[in-house]
């Protein structure tokens, strides 16, 4: 039977959840990596049992694990993370110049065909490859060598590389996003990058059309149309149908259309999801409940999903890198909170059921469905 | 031979015990004693000093003798009782809540 393997990433530690097909009855691992941030892992869709993990604290600095086993053991590769070539500079807090240096890797993408190669996201914002399964890292330079780089500002968090996606019609194109400057797209494997913010507006920078100093939360992609984008920006639900050329606000009638995560339904594109958040200051649910909405028109009208999630005094947030799918029939979606809880429903969002409690604040979920 | 302390994190990287012992050929430095450790655990490279500048991590701090040297020098000689092997070296950890 298929079953379900949810890969957690928290503030202290990670921890796999495990189920079968029916996904009623969930196994939560012993906590791996304990005393760690793990901003995020992710498994290979070519090799399922390949799985990565970015491990960080502030004391050690950035480790990689990479586990051959589905997560039962886990070994350290390559946390050689160097900029290449001339440095440069990006605009600091107080405008005058920053130079850009490593600190964190953000976010971790296996390549679609070949567990050994995968690409990672990195604070400051800055994309590194691998080829030889995370033993040694190689940033393509051509994204920050794009003109508009030193324009870039750093968000109050960070200025951080947190999204990528890869094309799988097209091993040349990827889509990243960068906290606070916007989307770029490469369509020759990384050498030269595009913004593609077009028809985003944000009225929190000075010219609210601009190239770049869109605050992009998150995208996401079904992988039977790679050009039909969903985002979640600071504020606003967008989607692109052109690969990014253009998007238009798909916000409709959600209770707040600020948020982090959003996420596609396996099998049916149209059909997003995403967690309204009330605000920029008040990251929590509107009124303390926590729905998530769905739409089946890709945007537009959205449905709430409330049926087993708290409707009352919930105060907790849900991250960009904290929603994810399965590929079972219906389709599984699942999202943790930082108040440590992870929920996941079997029918497409109609249900839910907390499958994990009283964990550290989450950073990340990301599912796997196991043949 | 140098007896090395690391903090519980790093012994568990590592998976070594409470105390390290290195061999360090020439004067032990910080320095010299960094690039033995990491000879010995390279699983260990880039977790107390920075990969490319090689200076120390700013939360970590180096004790011997009851003193702190994590300001001296990465070249100055360490303490005799620390070359000796009568005295560990110690990183420490910044404490932290939460």
């Amino acid at each position: 039977m298929s079953g379900v393997r949810v890969l957690v990433g928290t503030q202290k530690c990670a921890f796999v959840l495990t189920s079968d097909g029916n996904r009623q009855r969930w196994e939560l691992s012993s906590p791996h990596f304990v005393g760690w941030e793990i901003y995020h892992l992710k498994g290979s869709i070519a090799d399922p049992n390949r799985l990565y993990a970015s491990q960080y604290n502030s004391w050690f600095g950035q480790l990689i694990q990479r586990s051959n086993d589905g997560g039962e053991t886990w070994e350290p590769v390559g946390n050689r993370f160097v900029l290449e070539g001339a440095i440069g500079n990006y605009e600091g807090y107080d405008g005058t110049p920053q130079a850009w240096e490593f600190k964190r890797i953000w976010h971790l993408e296996p390549s679609l065909t070949d567990p050994d190669t995968i690409y990672a996201g990195a604070e400051d914002a800055a994309l590194f490859r691998s080829t030889d399964g995370g033993q040694n890292w190689q940033e393509l330079r051509g994204l920050r060598a794009h003109h508009s780089a030193r324009r870039w500002q750093p968000g109050r968090t960070a200025m951080c590389l947190h999204t990528i996606l890869l094309d799988p019609n097209n091993v040349r194109r990827l889509f990243i996003a960068v906290m606070a400057a916007g989307v770029f797209r490469t369509d020759d494997a990384g050498e030269t990058w595009c913004p593609i913010n077009r028809g985003l507006k944000s009225q929190y920078i000075a010219d609210p059309n601009a190239e770049v100093g869109h605050c992009v939360h998150s995208i996401k992609m079904h992988h039977t149309r790679p050009r039909v984008l969903f985002m979640q920006k600071h504020w606003d639900v967008m989607r692109s149908d052109n690969a990014g050329e253009s998007w238009q606000e798909v916000s409709g009638n959600l209770p707040s259309d600020f948020g982090f995560a959003i996420d596609v339904h396996a099998h049916e594109p149209e059909t997003i999801y995403v967690v309204p958040i009330k605000s920029e200051s008040e990251h929590f649910p509107p009124e303390g409940k926590l729905r998530v909405y769905r739409s089946r028109t890709g945007g537009y009208e959205w449905e709430p999903l409330t049926k087993g999630l708290p409707q009352n005094d919930c105060y907790a947030n849900v991250l960009r890198e904290a929603m994810g799918v399965d590929s079972l029939d219906p389709c599984g979606v699942y999202f943790g909170t930082t108040g440590g809880e992870v929920y996941a429903s079997a029918d497409g969002g109609d249900t839910w059921m907390l499958i994990a409690q009283r964990l550290p604040p989450v950073h990340s979920v990301e599912v796997q469905t196991l043949p | 031979m140098i007896r090395l302390i690391l903090p519980g994190q790093l012994r568990a990287l590592a998976r070594v015990g409470s105390e390290v012992e290195l061999r360090v050929e020439g004067q032990a430095t910080q320095r010299s004693v960094l690039d033995a450790l990491e000879a010995q655990y390279p699983v260990l490279r880039g977790t107390l000093r920075d990969y490319v500048s090689k200076r120390r991590r700013p939360h970590l701090r180096f004790f011997a003798c009851q003193e702190d040297l994590s300001h001296e020098p990465a070249d100055a000689p360490l303490p005799h009782p620390v070359a000796s092997g009568a005295e560990p070296l110690i990183v420490v950890a910044a404490v932290a809540g939460g």
